[in-house]
């Protein structure tokens, strides 16, 4: 019951993922050439929308180290999660083998 | 939610700042303190924060044509309470505003007070009252996480419309254009973010529930005892 409640949970994930990736195409250039982004981050957008309401607002601090490239701040986005879902999959094993043991151990002592 | 490096006035990321110093300072000493008296519990605490890891590291693609990430607090602060989440949000944001000029050293005051004190409080505030209304536990477990996602991605543009209110209709007309970017391309991820938590909470109520009954997350069962 469990194990089918997980898995119909994930396959929604999966399912709120791709339908936006499958429902939104790319449109083409504007008359201006310029590509329209689609999929671009919100926390961008709002910094744009700073840039709207107070046109005279100039940020007073740089970031001390850019990303060299996208590729760059991909990688380290990926390291990001790398090492957190590395040590999820760390404690998964640890217990449920702990928890296989566990009962293996007790069918041992009850024979 | 992460405001950008420089963008909040000066008055305002100092303040920010001072407001979310104590949580951090008092969440550092709540996890130490129970570390030292349950040393069994670091396991779940390094399972907290390793969530918070990969979720806000994870841009996902909302309907709304734009993308955002979760914040994964809700699972920490049901676990342990919300001020434990504090310095966890603190090193995420950390390392996203140092090596990836996400977010910022000017604006980590603001972020982490949406991010590491807004959304974990509302988890645990929504987690109890679903308790207390005898809602049942997943259930529970998903409006807390995805209501603490929203209501994070609802400080920041409270933040940024207290920042830069709109010239003709001041806080609420600012606040509503910022809350349109956040809220719609955040309601799907909120969802997502909402059931991952389901999914590792009822992994650590299978494996861990000594712990979690501890914790008080799971009711003691008076059968087992």
């Amino acid at each position: 019951m469990k194990r089918y409640q997980n898995l119909l949970m994930i396959s929604v994930v999966i399912a709120l993922l791709a339908l936006p990736l499958w429902m939104l195409k790319k449109t083409a250039p504007g008359t201006d050439g310029k590509e329209i982004q689609v999929f671009s981050g919100a926390d961008d957008k709002a910094k744009a929308l700073v840039g709207v309401i107070s046109p005279d607002y100039k940020p007073w601090f740089k970031p001390l180290m850019e990303p060299p490239s996208g590729e760059i701040s991909s990688l380290l986005f990926a390291l990001q999660a790398s090492i957190g879902a590395g040590f999820i999959g760390y404690w998964y094993g640890c217990s449920s083998t702990r928890a296989k043991l566990k009962q293996s151990l007790q069918k041992e002592t009850r024979c | 939610m992460h405001i950008m490096e420089g963008f909040l006035p000066v008055t305002h990321a100092i303040g920010w700042s001072v407001a979310s110093a104590p949580f951090v300072a008092y969440g550092l000493y709540t996890i130490n303190k129970r570390i030292r008296e349950k040393p069994e519990q670091r396991i779940l605490l390094g399972v907290a924060a390793a969530f918070t890891f990969v979720l806000s590291a994870l841009k996902l693609p909302s309907v709304s044509g734009s993308s955002s990430h979760p914040t994964g607090t809700g699972l920490g602060a049901m676990l342990f309470g919300p001020s434990a989440m504090a310095p966890i949000g603190l090193v995420v944001l950390l390392f996203q505003a140092l090596l990836l000029a996400h977010g910022g050293l000017t604006t980590l005051g603001a972020n982490i007070f949406s991010m590491a004190i807004v959304g974990p409080f509302a988890a645990t505030t929504i987690f109890r009252l679903a308790k207390a209304a005898k809602l049942p536990f997943g259930f529970s477990i998903f409006l807390a996480a995805s209501l603490a996602d929203i209501l994070t991605y609802i400080t920041t543009s409270a933040q940024l419309a207290f920042a830069f209110p709109d010239r003709l209709g001041g806080f609420a007309a600012s606040f509503a254009k910022f809350a349109a970017i956040f809220a719609i391309t955040q309601i799907p991820l909120a969802i997502i973010e909402g059931l991952m938590t389901v999914v590792v909470m009822n992994a650590l109520a299978r494996l861990n529930a000594p712990q979690l009954q501890d914790l008080n997350v799971t009711p003691t069962l008076e059968a087992k005892a």
